[in-house]
């Protein structure tokens, strides 16, 4: 809700004075730690070189987190995201492969997304069935149908007007990265410019207040998994793109990434609150952290010790710090 | 004063914006059932809470228990003291059985740690011959009980405890005729082995039945006193429930009754509501008085679909309309404000204005898919003044305001949606003075432009001082249809009991 009127136009000024209360300050803080400590430890961290790539490596997760974040808003989650991603990959390899056509790929890829999503949601929302588990039986489809699509062989890309999506640069800026950006723009949009952002949020809040108040709340719960979907198609596209290939295996445990990035970003996962600035930087975050391991030459083994503790941390100073500004207002 | 087990000294417990209790002073006498009797929002559960430890009462206050003065701060504490409560909601864990809910967190262990089983059903065994409710099987799952043994079974577990007093809370609100009786015989046993009984109710036959002596309250304050309930005038216990005069400031309005706006033909819902058919008109403040749990808040949620309903039938200036979900309601132009703000009415953790423009986002503040931020703000900041919201601000998130303000800002999303008919479900509960004659104010204008109200409401005189005419629930019926010049509260609570 913050979020919303924090990227309102012409917010009123004066509402700044009584707190610094955004859902992404969670984020903000382990960022400016991050980005002052680490050009100290190593001189190369703060290279146009580094900090592009950090950037590029970060693109499929921001895409990824940006759909999740809007499941958690409304106190879902989807843990489809990473078998989905190999299954959009797939199919995207197998038609540009086969057909030849870039935009059919694409379509057909986004489509895919958008069904599993729609799949996702209608359960969940008409048939009641707790999102956890609904998503988990999909992460099993998903994963098991790429699996029987491909006999588990990796199929590669010789397209190269293809490959440029994910290793192309526009204006020296990588094209994952532009796409990513777009993506938040997009989620953005979606989240404080339209009635659709705001009944997700009400939803996500009280969703019986938000059903007497005439919201459509199955119809609102359900675009959020198709949000999702369509944003892990975008992510799945980028993945093969960059990599060249197309894998079964790919993207496992990316949903549990997406889920470290949202909620690093200060979105709840009990529903309600979320920002898309949040889980951006909080995806960022988590890419530093990779980053930083390689760059100190610290054995990749300790990489998911200390994204744990950085989360963990975050997230308790995040906790504490608005309990503090709830009292002060009270 | 010997025989005082429990007496409340000067016990007062002030809300942001609202005095629950003032100045409460009354003994319970040991042995005794003794009846706490008023409406709904009159004070016995605040006072119940306190005995509890729920809430802390206001400094200078006392409990002296034993004629020993005693500070409750939980609910484990209140046990400590020998104060067992049998709550409203029930407590049990469905999923375990009787013996397991009944000794859990006080399991009876072996030796070596693990449960005594069969220590732990004999126990349970005796103290349910104790009570002579031997029907209940201590192997039985809870949630397979029927909801007056499930309350039975509350008792055993309070009993067991060893308390010296008692306390069940409204226990009779979801039993039958048969089970009420059951339970009577309950308390009389209980009773001949000295527990003392603090009973909250609002059902004033059960007081012959059931109670020695009595105390009733009114507004936060103590309106009565009764000696032998055996004797009682129930007459005199009615005024003293509801008060001789109405106390609250009406704001006068001249009655413009026009045409007929809304019918409702026929509407069911299985085991809630029957048969509610009745006519609303333009400029019309229409009253449903009733018991709670009488059908009046499912008759409000059965018209705008909010619950589904088996039959029945809705028009609007004689043509039929379609309104099968709350978002149907809102289109057809009917407003419902729900009875719990906090829960049904307002989403604390948005802002004052996020609430506000809510249910007409897309149809009045967006061009095209973009919401049209300039305009909702205006249009927030316009209702803030009008109903005099007191608030730092329209981006102020709603959970900050108080009570009253809340129940504002609930009032401008619904009048920011242009409806014209509205469904107003308690507006007034838990809110001050001022704040109640302001919303009874708002309410005045609405009729006064050509709206048509409902007003569902459990204060009599709230529903004497605004409604033009009255209609009377009781167990999911309308029971009377009556016009204010023949309306007393007396003959509307003759029809609710």
């Amino acid at each position: 809700m913050k979020q919303t009127k924090e990227a309102a136009p012409a917010a009123p000024k004066k509402k700044h004075r009584h707190s610094f209360n955004y859902p992404w300050m969670s984020a903000a803080v382990p960022l400016v730690v991050l980005l002052v400590a680490l050009p100290i430890a190593n001189s190369r961290f703060l290279t146009v070189s580094n900090l592009t790539s950090i950037l590029l490596q970060a693109a499929v997760y921001v895409i990824m987190a940006l759909g999740m974040s809007f499941v958690l808003m409304t106190g879902g989650i989807d843990l489809s995201q990473g078998s989905l991603l190999a299954l959009v990959g797939v199919v995207a390899a197998y038609i540009v492969e086969h057909q030849g056509s870039i935009f059919l790929a694409v379509v057909a890829s986004i489509l895919v997304g958008a069904l599993v999503g729609l799949a996702n949601g209608t359960v969940i929302s008409c048939l009641k069935i707790p999102p956890f588990i609904m998503t988990l039986s999909t992460m099993y489809l998903c994963r098991g149908l790429t699996l029987v699509i491909t006999q588990a062989s990796p199929i590669s890309i010789t397209n190269a007007s293809f490959r440029w999506i994910g290793s192309g640069r526009v204006l020296g800026i990588p094209v994952p990265v532009i796409i990513f950006v777009v993506a938040a723009a997009v989620g953005q949009f979606i989240l404080s410019y339209t009635a659709t952002g705001r009944y997700i949020l009400a939803v996500g809040s009280n969703r019986e207040a938000a059903r007497l108040s005439g919201i459509k709340t199955r119809w609102n719960e359900c675009k959020v998994y198709i949000i999702s979907g369509v944003m892990v198609a975008i992510a799945g596209i980028v993945y093969v793109t960059r990599l060249g290939a197309a894998q079964a295996n790919a993207g496992q445990s990316y949903e549990m990434e997406a889920v470290a990035a949202s909620v690093l970003g200060g979105t709840s996962v009990l529903g309600g609150e979320g920002g898309i600035i949040g889980t951006v930087l909080g995806a960022i975050v988590v890419a530093i952290i990779r980053n930083a391991i390689v760059l100190l030459e610290v054995s990749t083994y300790y990489q998911q010790m200390i994204t744990g503790a950085v989360i963990l941390l975050a997230v308790i100073v995040d906790v504490q710090r608005k309990a503090r500004a709830a009292k002060r207002v009270d | 004063m010997s025989d005082s087990i429990l007496r409340f000294e000067n016990i007062s417990k002030t809300f942001p914006g609202v005095k629950a209790l003032k100045n409460m002073s009354f003994e319970i006498r040991r042995g005794d059932v003794h009846v706490l009797l008023g409406e709904n929002g009159a004070g016995k559960s605040t006072l119940i809470k306190i005995l509890t430890g729920v809430y802390q009462a206001d400094e200078g206050g006392t409990i002296y228990l034993n004629e020993k003065p005693v500070q409750i701060h939980d609910i484990l504490q209140s046990r400590k003291l020998g104060i067992g409560t049998v709550f409203q909601e029930n407590s049990l864990i469905p999923h375990l059985n009787v013996a397991e809910n009944v000794f859990l967190t006080r399991e009876i262990r072996t030796a070596s740690g693990t449960i005594d089983w069969k220590r732990t059903y004999e126990e349970c065994e005796r103290w349910i011959r104790e009570l002579g409710v031997d029907h209940i099987n201590p192997r039985t799952q809870v949630r397979r009980l029927s909801v007056a043994d499930q309350q039975i079974v509350e008792i055993v577990k309070v009993f067991s405890q060893n308390p010296s007093i008692i306390i069940l809370d409204e226990p009779t609100s979801s039993l039958s005729e048969h089970e009420i009786k059951n339970l009577f015989r309950i308390i009389e046993t209980l009773k001949k082995k000295g527990v003392t009984f603090i009973y909250v109710s609002h059902r004033m036959e059960e007081i012959r039945q059931i109670g020695d002596r009595a105390t009733i309250f009114r507004d936060g304050e103590l309106t009565g006193e009764i000696e032998n309930c055996k004797t009682a005038d129930m007459d005199e216990i009615i005024n003293m429930i509801v008060g001789r005069t109405l106390e609250e400031k009406f704001p006068a309005r001249e009655s413009c009754i026009g045409e007929v706006l809304f019918e409702v033909r026929d509407i069911q819902v299985p085991n809630t509501i029957y048969d509610i058919s009745f006519r609303l008109h333009r400029g019309e403040v229409l009253g449903f008085s009733g018991l709670v749990g009488s059908g009046r808040t499912s008759t409000a949620k059965a018209i705008i679909g909010a619950i589904p309903r088996t039959s029945g039938e809705i028009y609007i200036n004689g043509r039929q309309v379609r309104v099968t979900n709350p978002a149907e309601a809102i289109a057809n132009g009917i407003g419902y404000l729900p009875e719990d703000r906090k829960v049904e009415g307002l989403i604390l953790s948005k802002s004052v204005k996020e609430n506000i423009t809510l249910p007409s986002l897309k149809r009045k503040f967006s061009k095209g898919v973009i919401l049209d931020a300039k305009k909702e703000r205006k249009t927030a900041e316009e209702y803030r003044e009008k109903l005099r919201i007191k608030t730092p601000g329209i981006n102020r998130l709603s959970k900050f305001l108080s009570g009253g303000n809340q129940q504002k800002v609930v009032f401008a999303k619904w009048l920011c949606s242009e409806a014209n008919i509205y469904i107003f479900d308690e507006p007034t509960r838990g809110i001050d003075v001022g704040a109640k004659s302001e919303i009874y104010q708002i309410i005045n204008d609405l009729v006064g432009k050509g709206a048509a109200v409902i007003v569902i409401s459990s204060e009599l005189p709230e529903i004497l001082g605004i409604c033009d005419r009255v209609l009377v629930m009781r167990d999911g019926r309308i029971t009377a249809d009556i016009d204010r010049r023949d309306a007393t509260q007396e003959r509307i609570m003759s029809y609710s009991i």
